[in-house]
């Protein structure tokens, strides 16, 4: 138990650190970095938490795809990011201000209140403890079965996401060289190279 | 658990092929690129056609699927009908326009496709993954054809403004999903209605409010119409003539199956916030509609005032009130196809126009379109012979059934200030002075769809027409109760 309670603060602590630097840290692209780094921290707190289904997807979604995303975006664009953090400190009072009163509420909502028992029901599937099936297996049971429905009705989502982005912005600029692969393998010897005859001592 | 056997698959047999027409169209477009367009259209008409077909042809229980969260009843197939018939009505209509506006892309009709096959799924959804999933598909197909004419500011910004509030529509929608999973422990109707016998349920109750919120917005309903005239102004009039149809019905149709059959135990915590976005809808639907003067603009206020009507029938809850809003709706999209089928059609040699005054003097110069036009609107005014009267006339005596005679009287009045806009336009028609040259012809499909509309709605005035409408309404409202 010690051993994971320290991995527990580990990464917790180093989770709150970089989120931190995401926003302190003066070079956009070191925030992206830290970004990186807290994702990183808190799939290693699902991983603790017996999730390791999420903390993969964290991983490869978010860190593979959406962080390598921002990555290059922050680095293509032009955006003097320094000019945009001008004033960010002479809000700090006020935002930390209404953060200090959120909290206070959190706290107060969350302390006061109760749940009558009778509202909430039992799920209709109950989770199997960790020890008899892992989360990974628990979903693969399910997700080709009892949401067979849902997984092909999200894959369609996906589908429209993939075409309403290929719609809106795909231009076929002319004039542009494309690379055609049945030109190239129908090349022949008589289209590729021209044989000249050169006259002696005169030069092309 | 068992695998889902092949004969468990029959109820959605209709979404299938939409969906496997869908997948093959985009193969055939990605391979023959825009050659592909003309062939891609008839193609999408021929799937809309046979998945309607598999509707019609579906046996009239209720069958469900997929561990309950498909359902396939009476209810279902009358408002599968009457979508597909938008959608084909709508696809058949705009061909012509996108042709001229250079925007006759292949992808059009296959997002149209997925669309239509997302509002099938809204209407078969028995459980709330379903309902969102079914709903998201819609949208997503929605945003793009918004922003189909992608070189024009104006649908760009209808595209991107319809998206914005759609997501945060959306998610209040799944944060009232949420809530009421958290507080019922189940995400099925069935399951929720049984949670919610008895008193007191505050925290779903919360959900339910949110939930209201995300569909409100689906159909444009006060106060989350701000999206619609912008939209449909925006938008290439095909896709506004395709916004007014087919996603009302199938959203309409999702909102009357979560209300009746997931939360028959709360209706009096319902009936108070139905009441208040219909009485709103109708009252903005009527009075801002007046200082319209695009016909866009107009339609997309008057069909915010419609869907405000339509819900009084919703606000009954009983089986009257289901059967009300079923006639209304099916009314209502024949009057919106066939007026959308004319605006289409309204251009000159320099071009498309959108402006009311343009109508003028139409009566002399193309006196058929006028006339048909001229029923039309006196429909969609509810002016008593006509479809559109009955419609009211049913929705109205559902919500006096049901003892909400405020509610009622509220929307004759609205209905009587809502009638001075479109005699106005009927006024312009006929008794302006011409403004400029004759519109050009009409193309074959907008031709079609506008005369079966005016004849539709001519021919629901006879005696005992209105008849076989009714029982199948009343069929298919029994089948949720």
């Amino acid at each position: 138990m010690t051993v994971a309670a320290a991995f527990f603060y580990l990464f917790s602590c180093v989770c709150v650190a970089s989120a931190f630097m995401v926003i302190a840290s003066r070079n956009p692209v070191h925030s992206v970095l830290f970004l990186i780094l807290a994702f990183v921290n808190a799939a290693g707190l699902f991983i603790l938490m017996g999730a390791e289904f999420l903390a993969m997807i964290l991983v490869v979604v978010y860190v593979g795809a959406v962080a390598v995303l921002f990555l290059f975006v922050v680095m293509m664009l032009d955006v003097d990011f320094a000019e945009l953090r001008q004033g960010f400190l002479q809000y700090l009072p006020v935002g930390a201000l209404i953060g200090v009163i959120f909290l206070i509420e959190l706290v107060l909502v969350v302390g006061s209140m109760a749940i009558d028992p009778e509202l909430v029901k039992t799920p209709v599937a109950a989770i199997p403890p960790v020890s008899e099936m892992t989360n990974t297996a628990a979903l693969g049971q399910v997700l080709y079965t009892r949401y067979l429905y849902f997984f092909q009705a999200s894959g369609l989502v996906l589908l429209v996401a993939m075409i309403g982005a290929i719609v809106l912005t795909l231009r076929h600029k002319p004039g542009v060289k494309r690379q055609d692969v049945a030109q190239q393998v129908a090349r022949t010897r008589d289209t590729a190279i021209e044989v000249r005859k050169v006259p002696f001592r005169e030069g092309v | 658990m068992a695998a889902v056997p092949m004969f468990a698959l029959a109820p959605a047999l209709p979404e299938i092929v939409l969906a496997a027409a869908a997948l093959l169209l985009v193969l055939i477009g990605a391979l023959r690129g825009e050659r592909a367009a003309g062939l891609i259209e008839a193609l999408t008409l021929v799937a809309i056609l046979a998945a309607g077909f598999f509707v019609v042809t579906q046996g009239g229980e209720r069958v469900e699927t997929f561990g309950g969260s498909f359902v396939v009843d009476g209810f279902a197939r009358f408002a599968k009908v009457l979508t597909l018939v938008g959608s084909a009505a709508a696809l058949l209509m705009s061909g012509d326009y996108l042709r001229r506006a250079g925007i006759n892309r292949f992808e059009y009709p296959i997002l149209i496709l997925l669309a239509t096959t997302g509002m099938m799924m809204m209407i078969s959804a028995n459980d709330l993954i379903a309902l969102y999933l079914g709903l998201e598909l819609q949208s997503l197909s929605l945003y793009v054809v918004a922003a189909i004419d992608r070189d024009n500011a104006r649908s760009s910004e209808a595209g991107l403004k319809y998206f914005v509030l759609g997501a945060l529509s959306s998610g209040m929608l799944l944060y009232g999903a949420s809530l009421i999973y958290g507080f019922t422990g189940t995400v099925s109707f069935t399951g929720i209605a049984q949670a919610l016998q008895g008193e007191g349920h505050t925290g779903a109750i919360f959900g339910l409010v949110f939930i209201a919120a995300g569909l409100a917005f689906k159909i444009s309903a006060v106060p989350f119409h701000m999206w619609t005239p912008d939209v449909y102004e925006g938008a290439p009039t095909p896709v506004a003539a395709f916004f007014a149809a087919a996603p009302k019905m199938a959203a309409m149709a999702l909102l009357v199956r979560v209300f009746i059959t997931a939360f028959p135990g709360i209706v009096d915590q319902w009936r108070q916030i139905i009441v208040f976005v219909a009485i709103a809808s109708m009252a903005l639907g009527a009075f801002a509609a007046i200082g319209q003067r695009n016909i866009k603009r107009l339609m997309a206020y008057s069909s915010i005032g419609h869907m405000g009507y339509a819900l009084v029938g919703l606000a009954a809850g009983t089986a009257e009130g289901v059967q009300s809003v079923l006639v209304y709706m099916a009314i209502y999209l024949v009057m919106t196809l066939g007026t959308f089928a004319f605006i289409l059609s309204m251009r000159r040699e320099e071009g498309p126009v959108e402006g009311i005054y343009d109508l003028a003097g139409l009566a002399r110069t193309q006196p058929y379109a006028a006339y048909g036009l001229t029923i039309l609107f006196f429909s969609l005014a509810g002016i008593p012979p006509l479809a559109g009267f009955l419609a009211k006339w049913y929705v109205f005596a559902a919500a006096v059934e049901a003892q909400l005679y405020s509610l009622a009287v509220i929307g004759v009045l609205a209905s009587v200030v809502g009638a001075y806009y479109y005699i106005r336009i009927v006024k312009i028609m006929h008794f302006d002075e011409p403004a400029g040259a004759a519109f050009t012809p009409m193309a074959a499909g907008q031709k079609v769809i506008f005369a079966l509309a005016s004849i539709i709605i001519v021919v629901l005035m006879l005696p005992g027409a209105p008849g076989p409408l009714n029982s199948a309404a009343l069929a298919a409202a029994r089948s949720l109760f």
